[in-house]
């Protein structure tokens, strides 16, 4: 009983913590130029902190929404390619979620990093099936509750740029990546694609610099170079 | 393409990993190059669009008051500060010098 508890306030307090930084993905959704409807039907459909930063950050680059096909097209690939680890996520949590067919839609929506991790991290699969769902469903209604309370305040500040919230943008992606830099491969693919997509800009189209930085990803993980273990 | 069929093809684009998980777990999302390639261009995805928006403006390289404010998120990071503090924090310290010096 006691363990069934933990397992809830885990997943309650993953869901708060999670659901908080909505504010600031709202925020700069609607400092990106993107209305507070369409920021809001990031968060409930795509679902996946990630993917939505990536889009927003694309049209951000761009100088808002004015600028086109090829800019969204750039943005939509962009979030598509940042969302593959939810698949490997979907990979891991089939077997212990055991469902049949529609029955598979809804956890397929509710798979991110936040309740993979949650589910991953109990020991009885009774509590690794709960974790997923109170996780997944906590994440998923913080998360568009307080998208919404930052794209409302968004809207009213005005000026994001005199807020800083430009600044606010990179940190949001430094803040995400900062974990998945504990290894020498993955910190020198960060280095390169940091350096590749910055130095590209002035001579490419606006998106474009991110997906081609993404090729130091797959150059370095198809030879593993630098890679420590197999 | 609107704005609209952009975000709406985008989200299909990222349920699709989701549900390809559940559906296929023995797709192509099962081998081990694939998800050694796939965590590393989470990496330089998220590194790339942290140099456009940190270091660039208008298409140029720009070196202004966002430097300082992802220098004070890093130290907030390393200190592990939450991560809505540390987003607030540099937006703060980059609000702060523009006003002040107008960088």
């Amino acid at each position: 009983m006691a363990k069934q508890s933990s397992v809830t306030s885990v997943s309650i307090g993953v869901g708060l913590a999670t659901g908080l930084y909505g504010i600031s993905f709202g925020a700069l959704s609607v400092a990106a130029g993107l209305d507070i409807w369409q920021t809001q039907v990031l968060s409930l459909l795509m679902f996946s902190g990630g993917s939505q930063f990536a889009f927003v950050g694309v049209v951000a680059a761009a100088g808002g929404v004015a600028s086109g096909g090829a800019v969204i097209g750039a943005a939509i690939v962009s979030a598509w390619l940042l969302g593959i680890r939810n698949g490997f996520y979907a990979v891991r949590m089939a077997p212990i979620l055991q469902r049949v067919g529609l029955g598979k839609l809804i956890p397929a929506l509710l798979t991110i990093d936040e309740s993979t991790a949650v589910s991953l991290g109990q020991q009885e699969m009774k509590d690794q099936v709960k974790g997923f769902w109170i996780t997944g469903a906590a994440v998923f209604v913080f998360w568009n509750l307080m998208t919404f309370v930052g794209a409302v305040l968004g809207d009213a500040l005005g000026d994001p740029r005199a807020w800083g919230l430009d600044a606010a943008a990179a940190a949001a992606f430094l803040g995400l990546l900062w974990p998945r830099l504990k290894e020498k491969q993955a910190l020198a693919v960060a280095v390169a694609a940091l350096f590749i997509a910055t130095v590209t800009t002035p001579y490419l189209p606006a998106g474009v610099p991110v997906l081609l930085a993404g090729l130091a990803a797959v150059v370095v993980g198809i030879w593993n170079l630098l890679g420590g273990k197999k | 393409m609107s704005l609209w069929t952009g975000i709406l093809i985008a989200s299909v684009l990222v349920y699709s990993w989701k549900i390809l998980g559940f559906l296929v777990p023995n797709s192509v999302l099962n081998h081990p190059v694939v998800s050694r390639v796939a965590g590393l261009l989470t990496v330089a995805l998220l590194a790339a669009l942290l140099g456009v928006q940190g270091l660039t403006g208008s298409g140029q390289i720009e070196f202004d008051a966002r430097v300082p404010a992802i220098a004070v998120a890093a130290l907030l990071l390393y200190f592990k500060a939450p991560f809505v503090v540390m987003v607030a924090a540099s937006a703060l310290v980059a609000g702060l010098l523009r006003m002040f010096f107008g960088i």
